[in-house]
């Protein structure tokens, strides 16, 4: 397997056994057992944009598994600035490193990447186009509160178009037969040719710009920041944004074991009321982060993860 | 009107290229994308618009004393996909060809979309399109993955 740049380099199975690896890393993950399944190997971070959770996960994961990291650093103080192609900058990691993770504001340098070089990519965004390993923590969690993955109703809420983690996420939902409400004010709507794909896929998708509508039968509500900058004006991104916000009190009618995500970080979609609920699970998403990533490097380096690992699992 | 009137707009060539079947209008486009302009040395005539019985209108090329290759032809595959060429020696037809859509465009025209990684013209790594699907042609960038807008692609042509 070369790398991940979008969700349709790995099959279903794939996924499903990538997430067992993950479940199996927990205790690896949370410290209480050490493994270093990748003693002796180096993760290239290279984010050519600002990243929190997603550097971070990756940097946590490879360390839990004994490996080490080396990062680009700020983009303003590398050869970038003086107007290095990503092909050179590529070509120079790739030498360093055993494999890749990377975010850059350009569409498609995923991939570009990965055809530029030896080691696997594993694409932590590009532009506006995917992001597959979120995918795969957001997959690992909603697998962890439902116990499966198929035929799940999830909502998709907030800015879809320019959103990479719904992009990503949307495609991998429906191969699982999951129903998709895609939420979102008109001007952020899901871009067409995605929602093609999806009813290519024979998924059951509707658009709506009603969010509240459809909470009390959704096992999944999944809530996107919607960016100021995309707004002509501060008045019709105030009027917008106020539409696609969940307070406790939204959530009165929905079904006990639905689950809220968020990619974070979070300004005002999800008020600090939901926090508290029995629904929130953003932040324990933001730490499967880092077990996802541990397996997803394990399956790319062709570790095997061992069946038994300890620790309590 | 006969196939043959069509062809005697212009006269007949003793050697060279006969590309038949353009969609009407897209001649000029056609050599373009040729790299046939100003700067070209070798004699072609085009007719616009002529009477086609499978096409409705079409138009005719003829570049003299310039047999083109394979590779010049597959790149006409986004404006004239079933043009037919023919290679005149002698005012006799020496061989016919047809243009190959194969599975990508390489390095014949840029993604349409303003942020694709390949806007940047230093990046060395090939242009490609790859087709997903022949009628109607459609294209998708092999790196950012967008649909590519047919009208606006022939404007990228590299």
């Amino acid at each position: 397997m070369p790398g991940l740049i979008t969700m349709d380099d790995l099959s279903n199975e794939e996924i499903l056994s990538i997430l067992d690896d993950a479940q199996r890393l927990l205790p690896v993950a949370e410290g209480r057992t050490y493994l270093p399944l990748l003693q002796g190997k180096i993760l290239g971070n290279l984010f050519f944009e600002p990243s929190t959770r997603t550097r971070m996960s990756f940097e946590t994961a490879m360390k839990r598994l004994g490996g080490d990291v080396v990062n680009l650093g700020d983009v303003k103080t590398s050869s970038v600035v003086k107007g290095e192609t990503l092909f050179d900058t590529i070509q120079m990691v790739d030498g360093y490193t055993d494999i890749i993770a990377m975010r850059h504001p350009r569409q498609g340098a995923a991939q570009y990447a990965q055809d530029a070089a030896r080691v696997p990519i594993l694409n932590g965004g590009d532009g506006a186009g995917h992001h597959p390993t979120q995918t795969m923590l957001d997959l690992f969690t909603i697998q962890q509160a439902h116990g499966r993955l198929d035929g799940l109703k999830v909502i998709l809420a907030g800015d879809l178009r320019y959103g990479r983690t719904v992009h990503s996420l949307s495609h991998a939902l429906t191969r699982f037969g999951c129903e998709l409400i895609l939420a979102s004010p008109s001007l952020l709507k899901m871009p067409p040719e995605i929602v093609a794909d999806l009813n290519a896929h024979g998924a059951k998708v509707t658009e709506t710009e009603d969010l509240l509508g459809s909470i009390e039968t959704a096992d999944v509500v999944y809530m996107t920041r919607i960016q100021k900058e995309r707004f002509a004006d501060e008045d019709e991104y105030a009027k917008v944004a106020g539409a696609y916000k969940l307070h406790a009190s939204n959530l009165d009618g929905a079904k006990e074991d639905m689950i809220i995500m968020h990619p974070l970080p979070r300004v005002d979609e999800i008020h600090p009321s939901v926090d508290q609920t029995r629904h929130a699970r953003y932040f324990e998403q933001a730490f499967n982060g880092v077990v996802a990533r541990m397996a997803l490097l394990c399956r790319l380096l062709d570790v095997e993860v061992p069946a038994d690992i300890g620790g309590g699992a | 009107m006969s196939q043959e009137h069509n062809m005697r707009r212009v006269t007949a060539i003793r050697n060279g290229t006969v590309i038949d079947h353009i969609p009407a209008g897209h001649g000029m486009r056609v050599l373009e994308m040729l790299g046939i302009n100003k700067r070209s040395s070798v004699p072609v005539s085009m007719v616009m618009n002529v009477p086609s019985k499978k096409m409705g209108t079409k138009d005719i090329i003829k570049v003299e004393d310039r047999e083109l290759t394979q590779d010049e032809l597959n790149r006409l595959a986004l404006v004239a996909p079933d043009a037919h060429v023919a290679i005149i020696r002698a005012y006799s037809v020496a061989e016919k060809l047809t243009i190959e859509l194969g599975d990508e465009i390489v390095n014949v025209v840029r993604c349409t979309f303003s942020n694709c990684i390949t806007t940047n013209p230093r990046e060395p790594l090939a242009h490609r399109l790859k087709i997903v699907a022949r009628v109607p042609l459609e294209l998708r960038c092999h790196y950012c993955g967008r649909p590519q807008d047919l009208d606006e692609l022939v404007n990228n042509v590299i």
